[in-house]
């Protein structure tokens, strides 16, 4: 009979069959989870995806309630934060987990960004994913540092000063532009003010909506996987592919285990170490900002220092903001520069292998001279590891192309 | 001093340009030991921060209430023997000194103590309390080793007494420039403390400094460590739940 047979697949339950009659929320569910295939041989370096999305909900959900209790004015903001800390229940838990998850942010976006370098995730056809990944990157530096000067301590105040003055060095428009972001002649309130609307509202709608684009953009080609090949080239008499495991339950149990080390990592911070050492939460930044008083040492947050570090070993101010702007823009061009036959690092040569290795060598050490006073040897090692940094992306073309590859198997490496 | 911060010469704000900050880092600092755990030390640093101190430095973000609270006190010992210039327990620790008076006659106002600790460690406050010394040419009658030209007086002289400081020209190799460079104190006249016991009275001080600086230390320890079991366990189901999940897949 007809109607039975157009009922075969359709939902038990009234309410859930309802509304799969107005929403394709069971095909939805298939496609994105159920039935959504990704290799079995995923490795650690597979988890920084979702814990990026962990973290993006924390600082989220954090944020709200930050946002019922702190005042963005340069009279108040201050006072706000320490009233958030000392008189608001849990106050003191939520500024942590949001000051905490900044950084967490990073690492664990840093790590994600790494693992498609190891594993050429950003190769043909995950282009644009890898595109649209850099663009998530771009958004979160730019929340990261409105979010900084929020609190109005003294680093919020001569931090902010210095990277915005950066625009300055623009010929012709540069100091327009600065009094144009500003808002005014010098950071102030109104420059508070608008840091509040661009860190609570604009630029989290922005990181939501490439955030979904993203993850959208991936289930459509597929994850890549360590050995970089393609599990739909081998599909069984289901039309599975041979080496993928659905997402749901398998790649979400295993994602759990993740979640909760990292949350064992991130608690160990927020409960035991919330400044760490002065990197999460740098000790001048208890001090409120004062327009008078420069601080003896100006250093930004650990997670900008390899790139400030850049603009630092430059000695002319214009070219020192470009190149800063081009370290942060080349990884953007990774699909193109990256000539290898080969995704996976386990089939690449010794070339690549070296390179990718000076690559994090010269991220390490810029991180670190980057808070560093910016003395004759820091600034010789800047240029030397800025020069690496730059020759591993614009070398690329060359030793990709020449870098022997070994033969890559037809089937993912598993061992259960 | 405006030290050029390397060739950016045009963000000349990158530099140093006070001697508030200059000098903080030259000389080094004692360890202050203090031990945040000892409640008698806190309620005794309470004491001396509320006698010596909270005349002149507010500390404007701390309730006499949270105080209470945290020092095992009753509001009413606290009201007796900690509020001086407060009517109830709710209210902050305000200075009983009008701020832009102070600013004349010190050159600028006391800084407020709510967050000094977090702000320069308590090794810098233990030392900055233990560094007065004699220097005629101030108006105060005194300098401070870890901040050359402060305009604070030596509030604690009747307890410590009064010290000269001894500094040496950079003798042979070591000497790079030509700056003398500090050696040691020299007691002038003793005050009614030991020098022990003045180091006691500082690192109760300190102490309490601390404690005001981040009030919730204590509270978030002993909860983390609740947080951190429950996560534990909360891993031990999650592994047993995804290695059922995954013992099928070959």
């Amino acid at each position: 009979m007809a109607r039975v047979e157009s009922d075969l697949g359709k939902p038990q339950n009234s309410l859930i069959r309802w509304i799969d009659e107005r929403f394709p929320l069971l095909e939805t569910i298939r496609s994105h989870a159920t039935e959504y295939y990704a290799a079995k041989n995923f490795n650690v370096w597979y988890v920084f995806g979702v814990l990026s999305l962990v973290v993006l909900i924390i600082q989220l959900v954090t944020g709200i309630f930050l946002t019922m209790n702190y005042k963005p004015s340069s009279d108040e903001a201050f006072a706000s934060v320490e009233y958030i800390m000392r008189d608001v229940d849990w106050g003191w838990l939520i500024r942590y987990m949001h000051s905490t998850g900044a950084s967490f942010f990073f690492i664990v976006v840093y790590l994600h960004m790494f693992r498609a370098m190891l594993y050429g995730s950003y190769k043909k056809p995950r282009e644009l994913v890898w595109i649209i990944g850099m663009m998530i990157f771009f958004v979160l530096m730019a929340e990261a540092f409105a979010g900084y000067l929020l609190p109005w301590g003294q680093m919020s105040y001569w931090g902010a000063q210095v990277i915005i003055s950066l625009f300055g060095a623009i010929p012709f428009i540069g100091e327009a532009l600065v009094e144009y972001i500003k808002g005014d002649y010098s950071i102030s309130d109104i420059t508070l003010n608008r840091f509040f609307a661009l860190h609570v509202i604009a630029l989290p709608l922005a990181l939501i909506a490439l955030v979904f684009v993203h993850i959208v953009a991936l289930h459509h080609v597929g994850s890549n996987n360590p050995d970089g090949i393609e599990i739909k080239d081998y599909k069984g008499p289901d039309g599975v592919p041979l080496d993928g495991v659905a997402f749901h339950p398998y790649h979400t149990t295993k994602d759990l285990v993740a979640i909760i080390v990292f949350l064992l990592i991130f608690s160990s911070v927020v409960f035991f170490a919330p400044d760490m050492g002065g990197y999460f939460l740098e000790h001048a930044n208890f001090e409120p900002a004062n327009t008078l008083v420069t601080p003896e040492h100006i250093a930004p947050v650990w997670y900008f220092t390899p790139y400030y570090a850049i603009l630092r070993a430059v000695p002319n101010k214009l070219w020192g903001a470009i190149l800063m702007g081009a370290a942060v823009l080349l990884p953007l061009f990774l699909p193109w520069l990256d000539r290898s036959r080969v995704r996976s690092i386990r089939y690449r040569g010794w070339i690549y292998r070296t390179s990718l290795g000076l690559f994090v060598i010269s991220f390490f050490a810029l991180g670190w001279l980057g808070v560093q006073p910016a003395e004759a040897l820091y600034v010789t090692l800047a240029r030397v590891f800025s020069v690496v940094y730059f020759a591993f992306f614009l070398l690329m073309p060359y030793y990709t192309t020449i870098d022997k590859t070994r033969p890559v198997p037809e089937r993912v490496v598993y061992h259960a | 001093m405006l030290r050029i911060f390397g060739a950016f010469a045009t963000l000349a704000f990158l530099a140093s340009g006070s001697a508030v900050y200059a000098a903080s880092g030259d000389v080094e600092l004692e360890s202050a030991g203090n031990d945040a755990g000892n409640i008698a030390s806190l309620q005794r640093g309470a004491r001396n921060f509320m006698n010596y101190c909270a005349g002149c430095h507010s500390a404007k973000y701390v309730r006499y209430k949270s105080i209470a609270k945290d020092l095992g006190l009753t509001e009413e010992q606290v009201i007796e023997n900690l509020m001086f210039n407060a009517e109830k327990t709710f209210e902050t620790i305000e200075s009983s000194m009008p701020m832009d008076a102070a600013a004349r006659w010190f050159g600028q106002p006391p800084p407020d103590m709510s967050l000094m600790a977090r702000a320069r460690g308590t090794d810098y406050i233990f030392s900055f309390l233990k560094g007065f010394y004699l220097d005629s040419d101030s108006p105060t009658g005194v300098d401070n080793l870890h901040l050359p030209g402060t305009g604070m007086p030596h509030v604690l002289w009747e307890l410590q007494g009064y010290q000269r400081a001894i500094f040496e020209e950079p003798g042979g190799s070591a000497g790079t420039g030509s700056d003398p460079v500090f050696s040691h104190f020299e007691n002038v006249s003793s005050g009614v403390l030991s020098p022990e016991d003045y180091d006691a009275f500082v690192r109760d001080t300190v102490n309490f400094l601390e404690y005001i600086s981040e009030p919730v230390r204590a509270t978030r320890r002993v909860l983390g460590v609740w947080v951190l079991m429950y996560l534990i366990v909360f891993l031990i189901i999650a592994t047993m739940l995804k290695n059922q999940i995954w013992k099928d897949v070959a």
